[in-house]
């Protein structure tokens, strides 16, 4: 049965840059306001499910062509690295630091390690995320 | 980084790195590039030997988990030293006869890999002086010998032999944990030279004796004492260059140095003495008697290394009498049980490990191992001829050989300690030089048929048509130079004394002045009783050879059920009998029951701890007064609750389980929690919309058809949930059996550098959990996936 989907088409196109928008703002805004490697990676993931969801598996991997599988994967090991990492330095496991640097145009940033480890997450939580909900539906 | 310590890791670091590179070598290389390792690390060792033998030892510490006293401690004294220049020595020859002995084909980079994790952790045994750190590397290489076992894992026979000498010789090392963990108590170190320095303290304590027989347990299954000793047979499924290097040189040995290591500290007690000795007699017995009985040529051999074996642990048993004697100048000859051990510890390496390689030879190019189907090889099989007959004089304890030399001192050991009058040895200490030296007949036995078998009499028709021919150069390097050891060290044998073999007598008799303790070894000392045991074996060893079918009926005595083999199988089927029995009980495939373990142990262990510890307080005074809209909130959530018990169809459920999460997300809202609404919120979605995507797969939701006790029961652990959830969230607020860390998060801008309390919590103070909880999420996905795409491709085999 061929449904008559256009409704939701046309809304999805406008409203996925806005969910994937806010994913990114989230995952950026986290440690210092409401955000963060989970949040923003689960808001991400839907935006990117809501994707595979309207439009056929195809399409959609045409445009982002991820394997999810390996992006949840490289998401584990980014998070387990940076933990390592701090070894490295001769601090404890999982030891973050932080640092305010003058960037030329963007002015004073807070930069911190702990991006890495919160980037980590988030590609973990949109990899399973996705890979759980493609298996799923893609069995026949 | 220290050399010990380098030592000890570069083995590992090769083993790590083989996989990555081995894609880009041409095949042959491989083991060139591995026989690298163990020959550099070798002449490093040889380079301690003079100042060793001068009487210093090498110690380094890096301090690992000094919380729990567990230093990584490599400490080389003139035990380990012995240990170790055998483990890198024989290791070289032993990958430089694989080369030419495994074919091109086999996965010779999982082969190298295995075999150089041995002989890391294997160095790593010998070279650590932290008991927790000696017992980790002590259980690798019972894990790389069950890798290498099972080699040829297409072969059942490697399966099982690989399985047995796992499940014996780990449950040795636990119970040898276990003694280690005594020794903690009692002493407080996990250092074994600061164990020594207490004996005294702690000789008396009531864990001493369960110490030491657990610590001897963990020796004996190691190094294939009786009745343990069944693994070593089925062991030599394994490729033939690793029996020779880790079931008769190397890993077998590991129970030996562990008892010259703890020879100091139990040597004198009685029940050391017995034990050790006693077991070590029995398994010398026991497995050359055995020996004579088998065809295959490695069977006759790894007997004749469990009886060998068994000779040396039965000589360190003797020389522990000069423990309990302390030094005097009539005890010290007592000691030479120990040298005598050490010395056919090396002997008994260089003769065995040559005639592996000579049966590795023999299977290489004539194909059977049978010595009912061979015969005559020594026109065929010069070179390899020469080898067996060497070696096997030497085992048998023949002149100009090494192994002449300590057998004598075998004899001689077991002859002196008949003289002492202490440990009951005058009454039956006579047993002692009577089965040494009828073991010593069988074992000249089967030494004689290894020789005659194979390489005398006729050929065998089926051989002579493959038309057969002597090795390559390559495979005969290795055997004949430890065949030339076995020649040099009986002619030269005092250097060895002087050199390898006294330094190592400090470390089991660190009280002993080392000057008396080196015996000067000579082939020839006068008629002795040692000299006349030996002219005995030969005599009557020839004799009963000849008339070997008149008394071969003895073996069918035994009844066949109760071989220690077939007990092992018994207790081994039953207990997976009575496992798996166990386990279907509870594990019935019903989701029902999973969920009532779950929250039954749930109720058990939290509302349990709540009556224990007396810890539920509720104090409502200082909780804000409850708004009209929270009431509704509540009311909602609720009523969807009960909804979802009567919901007639999947999508009503899933619907009224979302406005229940939703209901949630308001509380997180109106209690300013930000962080946790937009995750309730999205989490609810994505999870509803998972299940909807999951409805195709599912049958009709139907009524369950249980009964009235389980509908009552099941309501009954429902309502305790709910109420133990309750009680929960009641008391948190006014909990006070421990100190709040809530502190923490109030600070956590100038801690954790983030003004978002939860995100600090998620990012730094808990960020082990989120770590862990990634983890756990990338492998439940991998589970999902794996689980649906392995299903569809059985699917997809049936189908074609």
């Amino acid at each position: 049965m061929k449904i008559n989907d256009v409704i939701l088409r046309t809304v999805v196109r406008g409203v996925v840059f806005i969910i994937l928008t806010l994913g990114v703002y989230l995952f950026f805004s986290g440690h210092n306001a409401p955000g963060g490697g989970f949040i923003g990676g689960l808001v991400l993931g839907s935006g990117i499910v809501l994707l595979y969801i309207t439009y056929d598996l195809e399409t959609v991997h045409k445009r982002m062509p991820f394997d999810f599988k390996k992006v949840a994967g490289f998401g584990v090991l980014l998070a387990t690295g940076s933990a390592i990492g701090a070894i490295f330095f001769d601090a404890p496991f999982l030891s973050q630091t932080d640092v305010y640097y003058t960037f030329p145009v963007l002015g004073e940033k807070h930069l911190t390690t702990v991006t890495i480890f919160e980037a980590g997450v988030a590609l973990t939580v949109i990899g399973t995320l996705v890979t759980i909900i493609l298996s799923i539906s893609e069995d026949e | 980084m220290t050399i010990e310590i380098a030592i000890i890791l570069i083995p590992f670091i090769m083993a790590a790195l083989i996989p990555l590179f081995y894609r880009r070598l041409q095949r042959k290389f491989i083991g060139w590039i591995v026989l690298v390792i163990p020959v550099s690390l070798f002449l490093i060792l040889t380079t301690y030997i003079p100042r060793i033998a001068n009487g210093e030892a090498f110690s380094h510490t890096y301090e690992w988990i000094p919380s729990f006293n567990i230093n990584f401690t490599t400490y080389i004294d003139g035990l380990s030293l012995i240990f170790s220049l055998l483990i890198t020595g024989v290791g070289s020859l032993v990958i430089l006869y694989s080369i030419f002995y495994l074919s091109m084909k086999e996965s010779l980079h999982h082969f190298y890999c295995y075999l150089l994790l041995f002989m890391g952790a294997m160095l790593g045994v010998v070279f650590s002086d932290n008991l927790m750190v000696l017992y980790a590397f002590w259980e690798l290489t019972s894990v790389s010998s069950f890798l290498l076992i099972a080699f040829w894992h297409h072969r059942k026979a490697s399966r099982a032999g690989a399985r047995k000498s796992m499940t014996i010789t780990v449950s040795g090392g636990l119970s040898m944990l276990l003694g280690f963990l005594m020794l903690y108590t009692m002493t407080g170190t996990f250092s074994i030279r600061e164990i020594l320095e207490n004996v005294d303290k702690i000789s008396e304590q009531a864990l001493f004796i369960p110490a030491l027989v657990l610590i001897l347990l963990g020796a004996f299954t190691k190094s294939a004492q009786f009745p343990f000793h069944i693994w070593l047979p089925d062991a030599m499924e394994a490729p033939t260059p690793v029996s020779a290097y880790l079931h008769s040189a190397t890993m077998v040995k590991a129970g030996i140095y562990l008892v010259a290591r703890f020879t100091p500290v139990f040597g004198g007690e009685m029940i050391w003495f017995w034990a050790v000795t006693g077991v070590g007699l029995i398994t010398l017995f026991w497995g050359s008697f055995n020996a004579v009985r088998q065809y295959d040529l490695k069977a006759i051999l790894a007997y004749s290394t469990v009886s060998q074996l068994g000779l040396i642990m039965s000589l360190l048993g003797l020389g522990s009498v000069a423990v309990h004697l302390g030094y005097s100048t009539s005890s010290v000859i007592y000691t030479q049980a120990t040298f005598a051990a050490l010395f056919h510890l090396i002997n008994h390496s260089t003769f065995k490990g040559a005639l592996f390689m000579m049966v590795g030879i023999v299977d290489h190019e004539i194909g059977t191992r049978d010595i009912r189907r061979l015969g005559g090889l020594m026109s065929i099989l010069p070179f390899t001829f020469t080898i067996a007959l060497i070696g096997c004089f030497s085992m048998a304890g023949l002149p100009p050989f090494n192994g002449f030399l300590s057998k004598e001192m075998f004899f001689a050991a077991t002859v002196k300690i008949t003289k002492l009058d202490i440990y009951s040895i005058e009454s039956i200490g006579i047993l002692i030089p009577v089965i040494a030296w009828v073991a010593s007949v069988l074992t000249f036995i089967y030494c004689v048929i290894i020789v005659s078998k194979t390489f005398l009499g006729k050929i065998k028709p089926d051989i002579s048509e493959k038309n057969p021919h002597e090795a390559p150069v390559g495979m005969l390097i290795s055997p004949f130079v430890l065949i030339g050891l076995v020649i040099i060290i009986f002619f030269f044998p005092n250097i060895l004394g002087e050199y390898i073999l006294r330094p190592a007598m400090a470390s089991v008799y660190p009280t002993f002045p080392l000057a008396e303790m080196t015996p000067h070894i000579h082939p020839w000392h006068g008629f002795k009783p040692e000299l006349f045991m030996t002219i005995g074996v030969i005599l009557i060893g020839i004799l009963l050879y000849r008339y070997k079918k008149y008394w071969m009926k003895i073996y069918r005595i035994f009844p066949q059920q109760w071989t220690l083999n077939a007990i092992y199988e018994k207790v081994i089927t039953s207990s997976e009998n009575m496992s798996e029995s166990i386990t279907k009980r509870y594990m019935t495939g019903n989701l029902m029951h999973y969920f009532v373990y779950i929250y039954v142990s749930f109720v058990v262990i939290v509302a349990g701890t709540f009556l224990v510890l007396e810890a539920f307080t509720w104090d409502p005074s200082s909780d804000a007064p409850v708004e009209n809209y929270e009431l509704l909130l509540v009311f909602v959530a609720i009523f969807a609750s009960f909804a979802l018990l009567f919901a007639k169809s999947r999508i009503t459920a899933v619907l009224l389980n979302g406005v229940v999460g939703y209901a949630v997300a308001f509380f997180f809202v109106i209690f300013r929690a930000p962080d946790l609404a937009l995750t309730q919120l999205v989490v609810e979605s994505v999870t509803t919309a998972l299940y909807l995507i999951c409805f195709k797969y599912l049958a009709e939701l139907k009524p369950e058809p249980s009964s009235r006790k389980t509908k009552l029961s099941n309501g009954l652990i429902s309502i305790l949930v709910g109420s133990t959830v309750t009680l929960i969230g009641l008391a948190v607020v006014n909990y006070e059996k421990f100190n709040s860390i809530s502190s923490y998060f109030e600070d956590s801008y100038n801690l954790a550098g983030g003004k978002n309390i939860v995100n600090t919590i998620l990012g730094d103070f808990r960020a082990f959990d989120t770590m862990l909880e990634v983890v756990v999420l990338f492998i439940a996905g991998l589970g999902v996936y794996t689980l649906i795409k392995l299903k569809a491709s059985k699917k997809g085999d049936a189908d074609t």
